[in-house]
């Protein structure tokens, strides 16, 4: 039986990021009905009978729920659904909201991977981002977080950030690695529509980095970690050998994942489904016993094969074109030839007898891709 | 009901944009009952949607009203609606030939404004009786008194018989018609004549084909009449004619002194040409009235379809818009760089907007619309004189002997704070200061000799911002002269694009070049590789700007598996790439074509 990945969704945090257009709310007087309703999801479920893989609980902040609110979750999850053996269990956390005892709690009940945001090194920075944490704070979560046993961490760095210069970014680098976590996400600042930085860049009052300099951080990035040790596996994302995301890597290699509570979004046997965004609809929606879901979309095989193709390229090691063939019965060049024509001749793109992968240039550029592949 | 000719009075409206001619208009036919109130679509004369937005009419319409006056009796009033802009001042002369009197409204906040001065001018002209309506008299700023004091000091005319009225709240409006029964005479012209009447507009209806407006000067007209068009001598045979109420409603016969339409199987509104007459074919008269003119095309811009499939899309728009629009003139043209498409010509830039907006609105196209140019005579050094109206058919600069362009007496009425601002703005646009009268403490008119192609270079935006919009602008084609012009070329990635060429004055060449190109280097996108922009007279790069490659377009993240997000933004990626215009290996948006226009 095919098996599939799990994702669950906190949409509370105890403040937003500057940056930040994830679903997530500063709203504690939601969370009891929130996550009874979470609860009701799952059962709303339970009929499915394919082993899940990869569990991720993401936000939001989880770890902004109590430990009992933690443990009452994991245990629903862990009743309702056949999780493999050996399967992959992160918990994204905030440094400001880790303690001991979480932790603790956290490690009893299955969590093997935690994911900690750090996004960057300097505490200048971490305020103008309007985080609610500093570096030693997360030093001593990381500390607390080794003495609970956790031997799977990535850390969440951010470059390209207002007022950060590529030294800057550089010794970031140094200060994490230091660490020696198993894992390092390296996302390129992305300016959203309903954030505060998109409102102060609107009004001029958002220094940003260049294109150049920008580039020259994530250029520096590769350089450095790969040269630590540390395996570059995607666009954004590094690990050293062993520890890299199983969880993500099945949304990139095409593969099934449930998305449960607020704005999570699924991807099952061909159709594409989300549930409502907002905490209220979306409990609403549970307690007259519906399901959440806000749209679902059906691919045609023309857009399965554009999502293949773009989300396979996000990996290094690119798409594999035996298994393109053998999920839509055709040889890729005979559906994208002339675009993979055009996109190696401008040096995007290389391919040898199994992948096709983007070249250090397409990483750069990769929607420029990406959008050759659409219908 | 037949009303003798003493009866009949034909008159028409002047006024300045948003004086209140429509509203007054309004008011005229409610009173007569010639529609009921609450029928009353708001502004019935202006019939476009587009010429009710922009507060203006385009075409002239006549209505015919009974009106039960004071003396007891009924009289028919035929009010002729005429356009109110520069563009059009061969049309309103017509308008104003088919009357023997003109309202002439004036707003009493505003006072006269430079299109009314002109177009007072020109009834007087024609001999019309003039009766001064001062208008918005309820608005707190009213000041009718010196707006009556202007009316008598600049146009010389008596207000002793001037009317006050608010079209808007309904005051006067009764005063207004005694006025029109008691001052403006009946129409002359004996039945007895042979035929004359004077086409002052027509429109296409698609069953009746092309309908004249008609002022019946001497004799009838009537159904089975065949009649000739004294300028073309074509004829036709007359099969309906009738009034307008303001519906069109058959009647047995116009006679002279009268207004209303004539309807004769005609395929095309160019054979029923703005001023020309119509006569009995059977028994013609001697002359034609006096006045025609052939409507000319001054300002042409090339016309393309966005997407090249609308091509033929495009080519039945401009035919429809034509059946209507006599002065509108198309034919096919070809640009390297935006493919198959149309010049265009045009009255002046109003009507080109409003031609552009039309097609774009009515008929749903999304069109490129190059830079508006002049006709520029061109003696080359061989001899020969051509008349160019398309900057890719310049010729090259060493067969060129000299140059010309053509002039405009241009007016401009305005408050006395802002004449500094605008003698600076003509000196710039190369005008040459002809006179400035004071026409009260507080207002001048600056006469200009101007260069027609630096007006239709946004120079009314720039009057408006400098002014603060209370400048007023006349003018009037007065002729050719020599002047020192070059053909400016803009190379993309090291490829000359034609339709971005434009002519300019050899002393603001280089500036203009200057901006142009870093004006584009704006709108053109980041592209793989680096994009020199470069400013050229005669092969010679006079300016330059570089498109640097494009170094980033990445999505760090894929949001907790949410591909739709994605998916969506690359798609957006994808569209916005397709509206660009191909030229060579360099993707330009459409805005790039009308960039000239957006510089200073």
């Amino acid at each position: 039986m095919k098996e599939i990945s799990l994702y669950i969704h906190i949409p509370f945090c105890a403040k937003k990021c500057y940056y930040c257009d994830f679903n997530s709310y500063v709203a504690p007087e939601l969370v009891p009905s929130y996550l009874e309703a979470l609860k009701k999801e799952i059962l709303l479920y339970r009929h499915i009978k394919q082993p899940i893989k990869t569990i991720y609980i993401g936000g939001g902040t989880p770890t902004v729920l109590t430990e009992k609110d933690l443990e009452a979750l994991i245990d629903c999850v862990a009743r309702h659904f056949h999780i493999k053996s050996g399967a992959e269990f992160t918990v994204e956390a905030n440094p400001g909201t880790l303690t001991r005892r979480k932790l603790l709690a956290l490690k009893t009940l299955g969590v093997n991977r935690l994911s900690l945001g750090l996004q960057a090194h300097q505490d200048r920075l971490l305020k103008a981002l309007g985080r609610i944490h500093s570096a030693i704070e997360f030093e001593e979560c990381l500390k607390k977080s080794r003495e609970a046993g956790f031997d799977n961490i990535n850390v969440d760095v951010i470059f390209g950030l207002p007022g950060q210069t590529v030294s800057d970014f550089i010794e970031t680098l140094e200060y994490i690695t230091a660490f020696l976590p198993e894992h390092i996400s390296c996302y390129s600042l992305t300016i959203e529509k309903g954030t505060k930085f998109y409102e102060m860049r609107e009004k001029g009052l958002l220094q940003l980095p260049s294109d150049e300099e920008e580039r020259e951080m994530y250029h520096k990035a590769v350089e450095y970690l790969t040269h630590r040790g540390f395996i570059h596996y995607e666009i954004s994302n590094f690990a050293v050998p062993g520890r890299m995301c199983r969880h993500n890597i099945s949304c990139w290699k095409y593969e099934d994942y449930l998305g449960l509570g607020a704005g999570a979004h699924s991807f099952m046997q061909g159709r594409r489904f989300y549930n409502h965004p907002s905490p209220l609809d979306y409990i609403r929606s549970i307690s007259q016993n519906m399901l959440p879901v806000e749209n679902m979309e059906y691919l045609d095989i023309m857009e399965q094969r554009a999502e293949f193709c773009f989300l396979g390229l996000r990996l290094i090691e690119g798409l594999d074109k035996q298994d393109f063939k053998r999920r839509f019965g055709k040889d890729i060049h005979e559906v994208y030839g002339a675009a993979i024509q055009k996109l190696s001749s401008t040096g995007l793109v290389e391919e040898d007898g199994e992948r096709i992968k983007l070249t250090p240039k397409g990483l750069d550029l990769a929607n420029e891709v990406f959008v050759e592949f659409l219908p | 009901m037949s009303i003798p000719r003493e009866r009949i009075r034909n008159f028409c409206i002047i006024a300045h944009i948003d004086h209140g001619k429509s509203t007054l208009a309004d008011r005229l036919l409610e009173y007569t009952d010639t529609i009921p109130a609450r029928e009353m679509e708001a502004q019935v004369l202006d019939k476009m949607e587009l010429e009710r937005e922009r507060g203006i009419t385009i075409k002239a319409q006549a209505v015919r009203m009974i009106y039960h006056a004071d003396d007891g009796q009924d009289y028919l009033l035929n009010l002729i609606d005429t356009p109110g802009h520069v563009d059009f001042t061969y049309e309103v002369s017509r308008s104003l030939a088919a009357c023997e009197g003109a309202l002439l409204v004036v707003d009493a906040t505003q006072g006269i404004e430079a299109q009314t001065l002109a177009n007072t001018y020109l009834a007087l002209e024609h001999n019309l009786e003039i009766v001064p309506v001062i208008n918005k008299i309820d608005l707190p700023s009213a000041d009718p008194e010196e707006t009556k004091r202007e009316i008598e000091e600049i146009i010389g005319l008596s207000t002793k018989d001037a009317v006050l009225t608010s079209a808007k709240e309904g005051i006067g409006v009764k005063d207004v018609l005694e006025a029109v029964v008691r001052l403006i005479p009946p129409p002359k012209g004996s039945i007895d004549e042979p035929l004359r009447a004077l086409i002052f507009d027509s429109f296409y209806d698609s069953y009746k084909g092309a309908v004249a407006f008609v002022r019946v000067m001497e004799g009838e007209i009537y159904p089975k009449k065949v009649i000739k068009m004294m300028s073309t001598g074509k004829t036709f045979e007359v099969t309906e004619v009738g009034v307008f109420k303001p519906d069109m409603v058959a009647i047995d016969s116009l006679k002279a002194g009268e207004v209303g339409y004539v309807v004769a199987s005609i395929k095309n509104v160019t054979d029923t040409r703005v001023g020309d007459t119509i006569t009995d074919a059977e028994r013609p008269a001697e002359k034609p009235l006096p006045g025609y003119k052939k409507a000319v095309p001054v300002v042409f811009c090339g016309m393309y379809p966005a997407e090249g499939e609308d091509y033929e899309n495009l080519k039945d728009a401009l035919g429809k818009l034509q059946l209507n629009d006599a002065s509108l003139f198309f034919e096919p043209e070809t640009s390297a760089a935006l493919g198959f498409g149309f010049r265009c010509g045009f009255l002046g830039l109003l009507h080109m907007d409003v031609v552009c907006e039309r097609l774009e609105r009515e008929y749903d196209l999304n069109l490129i619309t190059t830079a508006p140019s002049v006709i520029y005579r061109v003696t080359k050094t061989n001899g020969d004189i051509i008349d160019v109206d398309n900057p890719t058919n310049f010729p090259h600069p060493t067969e060129i002997e000299h140059i010309e362009e053509p002039y405009v007496d241009a007016s401009i009425m305005l408050p006395t704070e802002y004449v500094g601002a605008v003698m600076e703005l003509c000196q710039d646009k190369r005008g040459t200061f002809k006179d400035m009268q004071y026409i009260n403490q507080k207002r001048v008119i600056l006469k200009y000799d101007m260069p027609l192609s630096e007006i239709i270079y946004d120079f009314f935006d720039q009057l408006k911002s400098r002014t603060r919009g209370y400048a007023s602008l006349d003018y009037e084609i007065s002729g050719y002269k020599k002047s020192d012009l070059v053909k400016l070329d803009i190379l993309i990635n090291g490829e000359a694009v034609d339709a971005l060429s434009f002519i300019v004055h050899k002393s603001k060449a280089a500036s203009r070049g200057r901006q142009m190109v870093e004006k584009l280097k704006e709108v053109i996108p980041r592209h793989l590789f680096e994009i020199p922009i470069q400013a050229a007279i005669g092969g010679k790069i006079i300016a330059r700007e570089t498109v640097s490659a494009m170094r980033k377009n990445v999505l760090a993240k894929c949001y907790g598996g949410d591909v739709t997000r994605k998916k969506k933004l690359l798609e957006k990626q994808k569209q916005g790439k397709k509206r660009m215009r191909q030229l060579g290996s360099v993707e330009v948006p459409q805005e790039a074509f009308m960039a000239v226009l957006k510089i200073e």
